[in-house]
């Protein structure tokens, strides 16, 4: 892994981090189009977010409502079956996948811009500036996120989904600032850096255009993962009762299984199904991502 | 080596004062009456004891006192130990509290951590690029990260314990007998504790077996085994090699880990009512308690830097570099 950029006898060229342009491209298409990994991940993330997108259309607004008989197994009409309180548990079922869709996206995507923008400015800038992030990074790092979140919006009297998102974003971001820190270390010391450098422009300017573009396979895989820990860090949320007040969730309806005892009741259509959404969207963020990093990174392509 | 150490002390010291910082900052700028919403959803039905609560609330809080003041005092009763005292189970203190449930989630999380890694470890190092293996370690692998805690307890609990009946799916041990140390009740602790275990054992396997994999696919790529390769080294000994240097990484994994499998803990502590600090969380966000949840946070954290100072120093143990280099002056 000693890459050294433009060094002599680095033969490797398919190794190149620096991206050819549309040649790049394409041959990304070509091996993306032919990893199954990739493919079976992206289908099923698409499939669910279409269903949490388009599906709330065809149902009623409140999925939280009393509508069919109590305590009903899956039948024709009420695909999932019903909770013990008649709530038509498919209903619930599709808000709950959108809402872990806007968890993952805001939750992820602030956690995304503050461990991006921590990341980029420590490794360009280096010195006292890199000092001071990498200490904060490694403190917030340290902290464990899940029990701060606990006492903190416990504290919350009404809490919103972005409420929740902003909390979460706010204690996920410290290893994607490692990550994306340690790329730009490598990359700020390129002769394009320095000359984008030398030629006056501003900081903000060249990490966008000259630093960012290159690791942009690399910030991608990051969003993923943030959004996957988004969803499992919200899910577990909802669980202990901590979720957004009166709002529909995966983790809500695993907390209302277990506190109405679905469990001895034998109810196992209440409980499986949200859990099993849960580790299907997160699963197959995981194998996206993994096709993702097999498509962008030549060395891990199967041979 | 001792600079290295010291580095991390001190991050881990300053950890720990923006734990107590945010501890304290946490009741006094969340928006809300922290004392009155408190008490007024305990449930104390006595006006003497209710009386006397708010008086050593507002005391204790000392929100007439300036600012700084109350930082200062806050640090002063964390170092005599004084955590407030527990609503929930008055007049009991914090500290007693929670120090009855830590056994039990220490109990719980070191032989799932250690088991999950060791074993996550060796079948991730086996399955690597190795085609048949590969493909159906992987899948299992992300699908088992990607379980959330409570719902695998959930499964198991449902399956092994209410159908099956194997396990009891509640509790630490059977309300009919007393803590004593006796086979009949070690027995009953044992099978209480289980279920849990094995569930967080599994979500955490996959991770590692996933990080091991790809370390491994990462080391054999390297410049070291294709040399032993070319000589003619059986594969066995290229896996041993690459093993021991995937391993480093991993160490660390396991100090970037700790959080989650806190988080865990917790969750699967509350599916199975185990009585540890995560059913006390749950009790204590439903009595309002925040004395008690507050207490805990500072343990958790108190824990979780321990358990990274302990990792670190096996890090260095383990690996040689870290020694020479430490020594060497360069850091």
């Amino acid at each position: 892994m000693t890459d050294v950029a433009g060094a002599p006898g680095t033969t490797d060229r398919a190794d190149a981090p620096e991206p050819a342009g549309e040649r790049r491209g394409s041959e990304a298409l070509h091996f993306a189009r032919r990893n199954p990994k990739l493919l079976i991940g992206s289908g099923i993330v698409l499939a669910f977010m279409l269903l949490g997108f388009i599906g709330p259309f065809f149902l009623s607004d409140n999925p939280n409502e009393y509508v069919g008989p109590q305590t009903q197994p899956p039948n024709g009409e009420y695909w999932f079956g019903t909770t013990t309180f008649g709530q038509d548990i498919w209903a619930q079922f599709v808000y709950g996948v959108r809402s872990t869709f806007v968890i993952g996206l805001f939750g992820g995507g602030v956690a995304f811009l503050i461990g991006m923008t921590v990341g980029f400015v420590a490794g360009y800038k280096g010195g006292i500036v890199d000092d001071i992030l990498n200490m904060l990074t490694n403190v917030v790092l340290v902290l464990p996120a899940m029990v701060v979140l606990i006492v903190a919006i416990a504290y919350l009297d009404v809490r919103g989904l972005f409420t929740q998102g902003m909390f979460i974003g706010l204690s996920a971001w410290p290893w994607a600032a490692r990550a994306v820190r340690s790329q730009t270390l490598s990359l700020a010391t390129r002769d394009y850096v320095d000359l984008a450098r030398l030629s006056g422009r501003r900081t903000w300017r060249i990490i966008t255009t000259e630093v960012a573009p290159n690791m942009s396979s690399y910030l991608v895989m990051s969003f993923i993962l943030l959004f996957g820990g988004a969803v499992l860090t919200a899910a577990g949320l909802d669980f202990i009762g901590l979720g957004p007040s009166n709002g529909v969730s995966l983790g809500a309806m695993l907390q209302s299984a277990v506190n109405w005892s679905a469990l001895q009741l034998g109810m196992w259509w209440w409980f499986v199904p949200p859990g099993l959404g849960i580790t299907a969207i997160v699963g197959a963020l995981y194998v996206l991502n993994v096709g993702l990093d097999e498509v962008f990174n030549p060395k891990l392509r199967e041979l | 080596m001792w600079r290295y150490i010291g580095r991390k002390l001190f991050i881990y010291l300053l950890t720990f004062i923006v734990a107590v910082t945010i501890n304290w900052m946490i009741p006094r700028f969340m928006p809300g009456d922290p004392v009155r919403n408190m008490l007024s959803r305990a449930a104390i039905n006595d006006p003497e004891a209710m009386a006397s609560m708010t008086a050593y609330y507002e005391d204790l809080f000392g929100l007439d006192e300036p600012l700084y003041q109350q930082y200062l005092n806050f640090w002063v009763s964390l170092f005599q130990g004084d955590l407030g005292i527990s609503v929930m189970r008055y007049p009991e203190p914090v500290t007693d509290v929670i120090m009855g449930s830590v056994p039990y989630t220490l109990g719980l999380l070191l032989p799932a951590i250690l088991l999950s890694w060791i074993v996550g470890n060796r079948f991730g190092a086996f399955a690597a690029r190795s085609k048949a293996l590969d493909n159906t370690v992987l899948p299992v692998g992300y699908v088992l990260t990607a379980t959330p805690y409570m719902w695998i307890a959930l499964l198991l609990s449902y399956t092994l314990g209410i159908v099956a009946g194997i396990f009891p799916t509640a509790g630490g041990f059977s309300y009919s007998l007393r803590p004593e140390f006796s086979w009949v009740f070690i027995y009953d602790l044992i099978s209480h504790w289980f279920l849990p275990f094995l569930s967080m054992f599994l979500v955490a396997l996959g991770g590692w077996a996933i990080g091991m994999r790809n370390m491994i696919i990462y080391e054999l790529e390297a410049d070291y085994s294709n040399y032993l390769q070319a000589l003619g080294a059986p594969r066995r000994l290229i896996r041993r090699y690459a093993f021991r240097n995937a391993m480093l990484p991993q160490i660390t994994g396991l100090a970037v880990q700790l959080g989650t499998i806190i988080a865990g803990s917790l969750l699967t502590e509350v599916v199975f009512n185990y009585p540890g600090l995560g059913t006390l969380i749950l009790d204590s966000l439903e009595n309002r308690d925040f004395f008690l949840l507050q207490g805990i946070l500072l343990f958790v954290v108190i824990g979780v830097l321990i358990a990274n100072f302990i990792i670190d120093i096996i890090y260095v143990l383990v690996d040689p570099r870290t020694r020479v280099q430490m020594t060497g002056g360069s850091s």
